[in-house]
């Protein structure tokens, strides 16, 4: 498939050069800003996002909330496809098991999250570019602490390579 | 549990279970049949409802060949409402378990049906059987009489090869062949008061216990061989299918047809998410995206839906094949699932089909589980 495959789009061309951890770039070039798309639960961590930024706590905004009623209720496809349409991170938030909305949503998305990191580790398309993470409504600090680690956590593995390829 | 022994005539296999399913019908200890029967052409068999002994052509469960996974056939005949009639269904191994899992997802009843299971030597692409039929006057019993010699003919099913469970789970009543003898008789054996009581109306002969042993000897061997070459293949196909580069390579054939879903036994969806309209977008989405990337592959999503479908399917998947048989651009889509499958079936301790009672990982939860996920 090799004569398939596209040029590396630019931004990606800087990465494939200094694909270590700590990226130093040229004057030229933006540092690489990873994009993190959140599917976060309409009761606990999307109201979560809203009192980090109400009470202007300070996180990168590296992320692109999608407000769900339940993080049950996120099927692999989106995360799938957030993947494949060059999303750097997925970050998938819900309320604290046993705090559930809708009683179980949580854990039904914690076995569907399972079964997708394990299916992405299995045929090594870095599984851990999914988090699931449970943050509550009142736990703003802890949205923006999850965001910025995310996001760090991302600069240092670099973008999503499956940007490089045309063929998805 | 009773084992009978029903006793082969002048060593002909298929005309004495030719004539145990005329019985089962003409003692009405099934109101209808559903069986496999040779096409007119003999080059393919067919599933065949059969009600009237009389009509019954030739019936060869048998044969070589696996042209629909028939789970999906019970769940169309069972799924608006369970049968009001008594019904045979006759069933290879991977066909049981398929429907095992169809029941769960509530999509077949087994209300008044008689699971009859035959043991599964393995079966050929229909492409090859055809061939075969062409070339000889019953592939069925060339494909028997090499059984009985101990080959193998590596030119079966790369799902057959690798497949776990020649001899049925779940059947009422199995018609045993793995380790027996089956030029002299075959084994019928009872699991349930219902094959208990086929064996009754059949007035057969209960086995003797050494030939029950020798044919638990036998599936052992037979299911170790197996499981080495389901090791070879997932080794394999872990090479194959590892990284976006591979993994892309891999599918870049794929013509986007979805045969795969159309012929999996568990792909139940009436309303296929990629059948939806949910990513059909406006041309200037399409541009964009091509603008941003330079080339972008058309019609989109390709990978997307293969890797749903694993999302969706893998923790029930049976290893049944016919994916693999339905591709026009020959991926080797079972194997993946296959891969996939035994990963994700280790950590529920599941196996699909091995048990009505054990419930769908995706239907339920425990709540001190996968803590290091989430």
């Amino acid at each position: 498939m090799a004569e398939e495959k596209s040029e590396p789009i630019e931004e990606v061309t800087s990465v494939e050069e200094k694909p270590k951890p700590t990226k130093k770039v040229s004057a030229a070039e933006e540092p690489f800003e990873p994009i993190i798309v959140g599917f976060l639960c309409n009761w606990c961590t999307y109201t979560a996002a809203d009192l980090a930024g109400t009470t202007r706590m300070q996180y990168p905004p590296n992320i692109r909330p999608i407000r769900t009623m339940c993080s049950g209720s996120v099927d692999p496809v989106y995360v799938i496809r957030a993947l494949l349409s060059g999303a750097d991170g997925v970050l998938v938030g819900g309320c604290h098991p046993g705090d559930c909305h809708y009683v179980s949503g949580n854990y039904k998305a914690r076995r569907k999250m399972t079964i997708l990191k394990t299916i992405l580790d299995t045929l090594a398309l870095d599984d851990d570019r999914v988090w699931l993470k449970w943050i509550s409504a009142a736990e703003g600090r802890k949205f923006a602490d999850t965001a910025t680690a995310f996001t760090e956590e991302l600069k240092k593995q670099g973008p999503n390579p499956v940007k490089k390829y045309w063929s998805t | 549990m009773r084992n009978a022994i029903l006793e082969v005539k002048n060593g002909n296999l298929l005309d004495t279970l030719d004539a145990l399913w005329r019985q089962l019908l003409e003692k009405e200890i099934v109101e209808a049949l559903l069986i496999p029967q040779e096409l007119p052409s003999r080059l393919n068999v067919v599933q065949t409802l059969v009600s009237n002994p009389e009509s019954l052509q030739v019936p060869n469960p048998l044969a070589p060949v696996l042209p629909v996974n028939s789970a999906r056939i019970v769940s169309q005949m069972t799924k608006v409402t369970p049968s009001n009639k008594k019904v045979g269904v006759v069933l290879r191994s991977c066909e049981l378990r398929a429907l095992i899992e169809l029941v769960k997802l509530k999509q077949a009843s087994l209300e008044n049906l008689v699971l009859i299971g035959i043991d599964c030597f393995g079966t050929y692409s229909i492409d090859q059987y055809r061939k075969l039929a062409q070339e000889t006057s019953s592939p069925t019993e060339d494909f028997l009489k090499a059984v009985n010699e101990g080959k193998e003919d590596p030119l079966l099913r790369e799902a057959c090869q690798s497949c776990e469970y020649p001899p049925p789970l779940n059947a009422d009543l199995t018609i045993g062949l793995v380790g027996i003898d089956f030029e002299k008789g075959i084994l019928l054996q009872a699991s349930t008061p219902e094959g208990e009581r086929i064996l009754e109306m059949l007035e057969l002969k209960d086995s003797d216990e050494k030939t029950v042993a020798k044919r638990e000897e036998a599936i052992a061997k037979l299911t170790a061989q197996r499981a080495k070459k389901v090791e070879e293949i997932l080794e394999r196909t872990q090479q194959e299918a590892s990284g976006w580069e591979n993994l892309l390579t891999l599918f870049a054939p794929c013509i986007n047809c979805h045969n795969c879903k159309t012929v999996c036994p568990l792909c139940y969806c009436k309303e296929c998410f990629f059948d939806s309209p949910t990513f059909e977008m406006e041309a200037e989405k399409y541009l964009g995206w091509a603008e941003k990337r330079g080339t972008i592959r058309m019609p989109t999503d390709t990978l997307l839906f293969h890797l749903t479908r694993m999302n969706h399917m893998a923790v029930s998947c049976v290893g049944c094949g016919m994916c693999q048989e339905a591709c026009p651009s020959d991926i080797p889509v079972s194997n993946i699932f296959r891969l996939v499958g035994s990963r994700v079936q280790k950590i529920f301790d599941y196996i699909p089909g091995r048990s009505l009672e054990e419930e769908l990982p995706l239907a339920t939860f425990k709540e001190d589980e996968l803590v290091e996920v989430g």
